[in-house]
């Protein structure tokens, strides 16, 4: 989640130089702005450390709980690393995850399987895919980067206390799961407050809302629970936060092969 | 650090590091396996039975620091089996103390360590002894001492590792199913008048790179694969395991583009009654939300070379092999994986399936079968003939 290449900076320059001359921003232009923008204010957190509680609700209201730890390395010039543990279920406990996200080209991922002492290089390309049986997907999972969507500005609209920028983003890669996202972005600190996914055929399928944003390092707002409902099929997953680190020395050695199958 | 007198330095390092440091947190967690199998067809010799009730325990201690530079982790394993009291057995699967640095790692002490790619043979893969009374797969390793120092460069991961004891393997006993049909002797012969104390040393390079994954390894020690060698012992034919030294070069590589993996392990081992070359190779590709629902579907396909011909002692010297796995990507975290082997030299076909799923945090089922159908003696699998089984399994986590 950080400006990816240098040659995006300078778009970001010119860009706000531009629109200081001509006033008449097109919806396109004004749509990646504002997620420049977020982009922008989400950079600098250099490393991440989190726990997280994943709660999978079917229609009948019947409840099944994953326990995930996270650690994740901002990259300059390209996608983040990011390693993930599996506590919880019990059968996969000790599972880890090892990503290398790119902007360009297919993830980089590898999986530690414990019972067979066993890293496997696995293929990315499975973007649609559900993680962990939930109702978030692979590409839902994984960081967001700008040059990964083209945009168009809707509109502006109250959101509770607060006023949204509403963005839709268009997902340029094929595999994609969905034809468009639509954004609420609060104008006061450019916080992701809604998402509503569409399908292939272009109805809703789910909405993603962020409640209880707190602020870290002075800088990053995180929200503490994130709730996906799938209006299809009914099902819901929640996302619990604890224990935000931020800036606690990580380096790309807590990133690698050796430190995958040491994860405990 | 020096090599020279790893015991007295590990033994320092332990301590040291049992001392002084405070270890945040003890963390126990396993397994207890409930299995029983039943066998489809008339038993090869009359002490065999045709179903079989087994249980085992496996739990885990995992130590960690505070700033995780130094992890201890502990676990033993325990089967009790109904029919064969070579199933009935215990061993320490890992005991090891692992100490990190920026950029090396030293990994002391009993330990698994795999190194293969492909799905059905894994020939490069020769650290650990097969635990064969496990499963007949060759997936199951007893715990290997060694030393390992791990060294993360530019160029790649660097391991290197020091061997000091050998573990023989194990094999089912002739009530035991599936058997080698006779009693394999407890009494085995070394070419090393070290015998199991021969001293193995091994090197391995891994790099990957953004669509490739290679590894170059290289071990000289005792071969984990025995020459079996028909023998009498008390009057009663037994097979008789004989360990010789040898040294194997191996390299893997495994290539990823879009929903393909193409898949490399070869080999070439020099011992003293063998010098040969082996290749497992293969594919695996992956449709993604098969008929517009959540389960992906991989559809695998390796062959197995030996440079020995019909002589190799492996079962995999010019076999061919096909494989789906379902993944059902749903909250029990349904799996199923099919595979069916046919060897082109004996004309024999086995068929293998499992198949796994989640009942709850606490609990997940899971079933296995094999079938082998096998008419010439010479192929190694033929003893299995008579073995066809299916097996369930009840895992309860804790």
């Amino acid at each position: 989640m950080s400006l990816k290449y240098p040659l995006l900076a300078i778009t970001l320059t010119s860009l706000s130089i531009t629109s200081t001359f001509t006033l008449a921003e097109t919806a396109e232009e004004k749509g990646r702005n504002i997620m420049i923008e977020m982009d922008k204010r989400d950079t600098g957190w250099q490393d991440m450390q989190a726990g997280m509680q994943m709660i999978l609700r079917n229609a009948q209201g019947e409840e099944s709980v994953r326990e995930i730890r996270m650690k994740s390395l901002e990259q300059e010039n390209d996608g983040d690393k990011s390693l993930t543990i599996f506590d919880e279920p019990k059968d996969v406990k000790g599972t880890a995850f090892l990503s290398f996200s790119h902007v360009d080209k297919d993830d980089d991922q590898w999986l530690y399987l414990p019972a067979l002492g066993r890293v496997k290089r696995i293929s990315s390309s499975n973007k649609s895919g559900p993680f962990m049986g939930s109702e978030f997907s692979y590409e839902d999972m994984g960081s967001f980067e700008i040059d990964k969507y083209s945009y168009n500005f809707i509109k502006e609209e109250p959101c509770g206390n607060l006023t949204c920028l509403v963005v839709e983003s268009f997902p340029k890669d094929k595999k994609s799961g969905y034809t468009r996202r639509i954004s609420w972005v609060d104008n006061s600190e450019y916080r992701m407050q809604k998402l509503d996914f569409y399908d292939r055929k272009n109805s809703l399928l789910k909405t993603l809302s962020f409640e209880g944003y707190q602020q870290y390092a002075g800088q990053f707002w995180r929200a503490d629970k994130l709730k996906m409902q799938n209006h299809q099929n009914g099902k819901s997953t929640e996302l619990v936060w604890s224990g935000y680190q931020f800036k606690s020395g990580l380096d790309d050695a807590d990133f690698n092969k050796n430190a995958l199958k040491r994860a405990r | 650090m020096s090599f020279q007198q790893p015991a007295r330095f590990l033994t320092a390092a332990l301590f040291s590091a049992a001392i002084n440091t405070a270890w945040a947190d003890i963390e126990f967690s396993g397994k207890v396996d409930l299995e029983a199998s039943l066998f489809s067809e008339t038993a090869s010799h009359s002490q065999q039975k045709d179903s079989n009730l087994s249980v085992l325990i496996q739990p885990q201690w995992v130590w960690q620091d505070e700033d995780q530079n130094n992890l201890v982790q502990f676990s033993p394993m325990l089967r009790v089996d109904q029919n064969d009291s070579n199933r009935s057995h215990g061993d320490i699967r890992e005991l090891y103390w692992i100490h990190v640095q920026n950029d090396w790692e030293l990994r002391t002490g009993l330990r698994k360590e795999f190194w293969g790619v492909t799905e059905f043979q894994h020939l490069v893969d020769v650290i650990n002894q097969t635990d064969q009374v496990e499963n007949v797969s060759g997936e199951e390793k007893l715990g290997q001492p060694m030393v390992n120092l791990s060294l993360i460069r530019e160029t790649g991961i660097w391991d290197f590792y020091l061997l000091p004891s050998f573990r023989e393997r194990t094999f089912a006993s002739i009530e035991g199913r599936p058997s080698y049909g006779l009693n394999v002797s407890k009494n085995a012969t070394y070419e090393s008048s070290d015998k199991d104390r021969h001293l193995d040393a091994a090197i391995r390079w891994s790099q990957n790179f953004d669509w490739l994954d290679l590894s170059l390894s290289a071990f000289k020690g005792t071969n984990r694969e025995p020459v079996l060698k028909a023998s009498l012992e008390n009057g009663q034919a037994v097979l008789v395991p004989h360990y010789e030294q040898m040294t194997q070069f191996g390299g893997t590589a495994q290539v990823i583009e879009g929903d393909w993996l193409l898949k490399l392990e070869l080999i070439y081992r020099d011992s003293s009654s063998t010098q040969y070359s082996a290749i497992q190779t293969g594919f695996e590709y992956t449709l993604y939300a098969i008929a517009d629902s959540d389960i992906d579907l991989g559809l695998i396909s390796e062959y197995g070379w030996d440079e020995r011909g019909k002589s190799a002692t492996s079962i995999m010297q010019n076999d061919l092999f096909g494989g789906l796995r379902f993944a059902f990507n749903d909250e029990a975290g349904t799996e199923i994986l099919a595979g069916v082997g046919r060897d082109l030299d004996f004309d024999t076909t086995s068929f293998s399936a499992e198949a796994s799923q989640r009942l709850n945090n606490d609990w997940k089922i899971s079933g296995e079968m094999r079938m082998v159908e096998a008419n010439n003696r010479a192929d190694p699998l033929y003893s299995f003939r008579k073995d066809d089984y299916i097996k369930g399994t009840l895992s309860w986590y804790f």
